[in-house]
């Protein structure tokens, strides 16, 4: 393949309009039309002044046992815009991401050097669930707890059970929840009745559902290991609308192996080789002008 | 970074650099400093449940084998226990340990088959299905009835004339009841369960290509059972029949009621080995409760050592079920996926 | 070369045509495994309806006050066994409620114990013990869960009651109540400690297979968010292995009923109700749970009053245990609502 052809990826130059509320499939099924999906490009990006960092990550180098998985990474996480981590298997994006809210921790026999802060505060000097209150996480495949609605994304919020199956119900609660709900953009389907098993919902609903559980104790970071990767093109499109609207209030890190994906949704790209930062820069810059010959073989499908 | 490389991109060398600062290792895991009061207090309680575990478990095992050991002596093995007042100078237990194997011979010897059948019946036929409720309803009674019951309708059956030959008869004309058979069918119901709940788990656990392929081949269900199914499931047999005998040689209700609290085995008639099933006896269990301060004899050395006794044949046991269930399952099923595979394929392995 | 399962025709190079059932023989299989399934259903039957048959004498004579209190029973098993009524009574006369009470003393106190001891261990086992100690715990657990009843009670007979007769009940104790029943090491305290330890590791055991197959997904989003580990376990695993540790308490409960022996050696020999109006003395009383009863009169079934009797008390146990099971299957369904199975 020719090293200098342009990433095969559909260009229009419409600019998408972001929404408050995504568009969404009728309730009998009916969708927008596959079209949709795959004609959309790149995001607007944010007026600068909206955009301000809130992680850094310094020099670091992380390994599990022997291996160094990470090696030598700096970049910066901001408020106000999506960073896209791509790479090939084993690139050691998802470490990375999982280091930023110190998940690495919890793996026996795992080393890191470096600094990562949040507001330059060193991660490592703060306690450990407040970080990850402030942090949080959503994994690839949606791990709703086997509870109501309710409960799945009242979960992180600090109260105490009532008794019995129902938790007490203040309004502060039913506050947050419905709030969360709405900024995930699930309220409008499940809202009627939140008692219904998590278990119930379809893929798609779980990992909002899973959003919304993250979006509850209104963090400053969130972190999106593989969100989509689970789920049909129509959740997806649902998602990735969701990650470009909350960009505003949540600094977003959101690991892919899906280009296109990447391409739609984020405004900074730092692509990953063999644990080594090979490019990092705006996403205008690493999928249109590349500097690096290993990122053009990657985006171009080389190998991956 | 270099940008070297041709445009198929093959793995780099690893860099054997290292981070040039200091290095933090080790997970590291959470500390509870920073946990609320009440999450601390569940977490001590933890603790001290769990190290409490091992201190009882700790005691229990050093003071059986400490006291066990102290009195144990090789001639215990091999004398009977003498018929007289002086029970902890002299005598052994070699008849209870006799009695012991025959009940847990017996008992498995019926219920191995008759559990298996139940199993296979309940997995694989199931009509009618009321009856197949039934059947699953009349094992859960059995696994949850305690054994005391279970001897008294045991007796009741085995004093029934027509029963006579698998006992004795009183001098009043009475049918006595209380013999190894008595015993020994009792406890092949104690262990029914075990053995029928193991089948059945190990059957459910087939994948259902290897019924059907069984099928597709033209076999009928009696020929995949018996030819394909239960080799298949050998080791969950094993299991249950070896949970079951730990079952049985642990019970002591069973005999007493059933074998009664003799401490000799003491034969009925003259057939040689019919003549022992007839008659009465005892187990350790019974040996252990007879010499303790509950029971008839007073001495608590030949009870530590019997107990002993029990235990190394428990813990025997117990080594075998878990050999038995780690060797299994995967390499069997995997032998016999690869004999079908091999057969649909037409090669020989 | 190993053997085919389906073809391998044992007997070598004899070929032997029959061996393939036809359809016939398979309709003879069906009906001998059926037949057998069958035989053990109508034995069950029989010995349920057995019991309730031979109980009846027992329950008709007294009515509903079979289960409740009047007398000592002591007295009343003697009065049987000499064919001499009680006064005023009929010779089956008989008031359970010391035993009933005695039961449920000891199994219930034993079994709370032991769902709250034994939820904790197996949290600490999964979650917080040190790797190497919950391997090495593993076996010693199971070994711990087979060991015989009568070996409970030798322990708890030659070890447990001495000490707690000599250090726990002061003489002075023992003469208050002199004129009522002695007090010795074989009492309630010994019982329910002793009945504790010994439904201990069964419960651990099942407790701790469900917390560690509850999905780890589960785990990890819940850390994730920020929820320290014990929450974590309070709030998703337990919860997930609710239905487990409930089947684990139910067979600990079914166990505990049925013990005969070693309640038999350590419980006291006097059908006694122990007073919880006494005070401390009230833990040291002797007690007579309805297992070991049966157990201690089952010499005298010659006896038809007793037999009688005795029938009565297993008819009981038999209720007991249906309505355990059926409690088990109950809280299951209730747990099916959440996803939450077993």
């Amino acid at each position: 393949m020719d090293p200098l052809m342009p990433p095969p990826v559909r260009r229009i130059a419409v600019d998408r309009e972001p929404t408050v509320a995504p568009p969404r499939p009728a309730a009998n099924g009916a969708t927008p039309g596959p079209a949709s999906a795959t004609t959309r490009s790149r995001s607007t990006r944010l007026a600068p002044g909206l955009v301000r960092e809130r992680m850094r990550v310094e020099g670091l180098w992380l390994a599990y046992g022997e291996n160094w998985v990470v090696r030598d990474v700096s970049l910066s996480v901001r408020q106000g815009e999506v960073l896209a981590m791509i790479g090939a298997s084993g690139s050691g994006k998802t470490t990375l991401l999982r280091s930023l809210n110190r998940l690495t921790e919890v793996t026996a026999g795992a080393a890191r050097s470096g600094t990562i802060t949040i507001d330059a505060q060193d991660i490592h000097e703060l306690e450990v669930n407040e970080l990850r209150r402030r942090v949080t996480m959503v994994f690839q495949q949606p791990n709703p707890f086997p509870m109501s609605i309710f409960d799945n994304v009242a979960y992180a919020l600090a109260e105490r059970p009532g008794r019995g199956r129902r938790r007490r119900r203040t309004p502060e609660l039913e506050r947050a929840v419905g709030e969360a709900l709405h900024r995930a953009g699930l309220y409008d389907e499940v809202g009627g009745d939140l008692d219904r098993s998590a278990l119930r919902l379809s893929g798609g609903q779980q990992q909002r559902l899973c959003i919304a559980r993250a979006l509850a104790a209104e963090p400053e970071v969130l972190l999106l290991d593989e969100p989509c990767s689970a789920l049909d093109p129509i959740s997806t499109a649902t998602i990735e609308d969701l990650i470009v609207d909350l960009r505003e209030s949540v600094a977003i890190v959101i690991v892919t192996h899906n280009l296109q994906q990447a391409f739609r949704v984020a405004d900074h790209v730092a692509f990953m080789h063999l644990g080594e930062l090979v490019e990092y820069g705006s996403s205008e810059q690493v999928f249109d002008r590349p500097a690096k010959q290993r990122t053009r073989d990657y985006i171009s499908g080389a190998f991956g | 970074m270099s940008a070297t490389g041709t445009a198929a991109a093959p793995p780099d060398r690893i860099l054997a650099a290292g981070p040039p600062g200091p290095v933090i290792s080790g997970s590291r895991r959470e500390r509870t400093s920073s946990w609320p009061l009440a999450d601390r207090l569940g977490y001590w309680l933890c603790w001290v449940a769990g190290v409490g575990i091992c201190l009882i478990a700790l005691g229990i095992m050093v003071f059986m084998f400490v006291k066990g050991l102290s009195y144990l002596k090789l001639k215990l093995f091999v004398e009977n226990p003498a018929p007289e007042a002086l029970q902890a100078k002299s005598g052994g237990f070699l008849d209870p340990i006799i009695g012991t194997l025959i009940v847990a011979a017996l008992g498995t010897a019926i219920a191995a088959p008759l559990g298996v059948a139940v199993a296979t019946w309940l997995t694989e036929y199931r009509r009618p299905s009321w009856l197949a409720r039934a059947v699953e309803s009349a094992i859960e009674v059995i696994a949850g009835t305690p054994s005391v019951v279970l001897a008294l309708f045991g007796l009741l059956i085995f004093s029934q004339g027509f029963l006579a030959f698998l006992s004795q008869r009183a001098a009043n004309g009475n049918v006595y009841g209380r013999s190894f058979f008595a015993a020994g069918a009792v406890m092949a119901v104690l262990a029914l369960p075990l053995i029928v709940a193991s089948t059945r788990e190990a059957l459910l656990a087939l994948p259902g290509r290897l019924r059907e392929a069984s099928y597709a081949l033209g076999r009928t269900r009696a020929t995949t059972i018996r030819r394909v199914l239960l080799p298949s499931v050998r080791p969950g047999i094993a299991t249950g029949t070896v949970l079951g005998m730990g079952r049985i040689i642990g019970d002591t209700a069973i005999i007493k009621i059933l074998l009664g609290v003799a401490l000799l085995n003491e034969g009925v008639g003259h057939i040689p080995i019919l003549s022992v099933l007839r008659g009465t006896g005892a187990t350790l269990t019974t040996f252990v409760f007879e010499n303790s301060p509950a029971g008839e004899g007073n001495a608590p050395q030949k009870a530590y050592a019997a107990a002993f006794v029990l235990m190394v044949m428990v813990l025997l046991l117990n080594a075998l079920v878990t050999w038995l269930t780690t060797r299994s399952g995967g390499q069997r099923e995997r032998r016999t996926r690869t004999w079908l595979a091999a057969r649909m394929s037409g090669t020989r392995g | 070369m190993d053997r085919d399962p389906l073809t391998a025709q044992p007997g070598g190079a004899r070929r032997r045509r029959r061996r393939w059932a036809t359809a016939r023989t398979d309709q003879r299989a069906e009906r001998t495994l059926g037949a057998l399934a069958l035989a053990v259903l109508v034995l069950i039957a029989a010995m349920v309806v057995t019991v309730f048959v031979k109980a009846w004498p027992s329950f008709s004579h007294n009515g509903l006050s079979w289960f409740g209190p009047g007398g000592d029973v002591d007295e009343q098993l003697r009065a049987m066994q000499r064919s001499t009524p009680l006064a005023g009574h009929s010779i089956y006369y008989f008031r359970a409620w010391p035993l009933i009470w005695g039961t449920l003393l000891t199994t219930g106190v034993a079994v709370l114990i032991a769902l709250l001891a034994s939820t904790l261990a197996a949290i600490f086992l999964t979650e917080f013990a040190p790797p190497a100690l919950r391997r090495g715990l593993d076996p010693v657990i199971r070994l711990l869960a087979g060991i015989p009843s009568v070996i409970y009670g030798l322990i708890g007979i030659l070890a447990i009651a001495p000490w707690i007769n000599e250090h726990l009940i002061s003489t002075a104790r023992k003469e208050s109540v002199a004129y009522v029943v002695q007090l010795n090491g074989a009492n309630l305290t010994t019982a329910t400690l002793i009945l504790t330890v010994m439904i201990l590791p069964i419960m651990i055991a099942i407790s701790a297979d469900a917390l560690e197959s509850v999905p780890r997904a589960w785990h990890e989003g819940s850390i994730a968010l920020g929820v320290n580990r014990w929450r974590t376990i309070w709030r998703v695993s337990l919860r997930t292995a609710r239905p487990a540790i409930t089947a684990a308490a139910v067979l600990a409960t079914a166990r505990a009923l049925g013990e005969a022996v070693m309640l038999f050696m350590v419980a006291g020999s006097r059908g006694f109700a122990a007073n919880p109006l006494d005070g401390l003395t009230f833990l040291f009383e002797p007690v007579r749970p309805l297992a070991a009863t049966i157990f201690e009169e089952s010499d005298g079934l010659t006896n038809p009053a007793i037999a009688h009797t005795i029938y009565a008390i297993g008819a009981v146990l038999l209720v007991s245990a249906a309505l355990l099971s059926l409690a088990g299957w109950a809280s299951k369904q209730q747990l099916k609502r959440f996803g939450i199975g077993i």
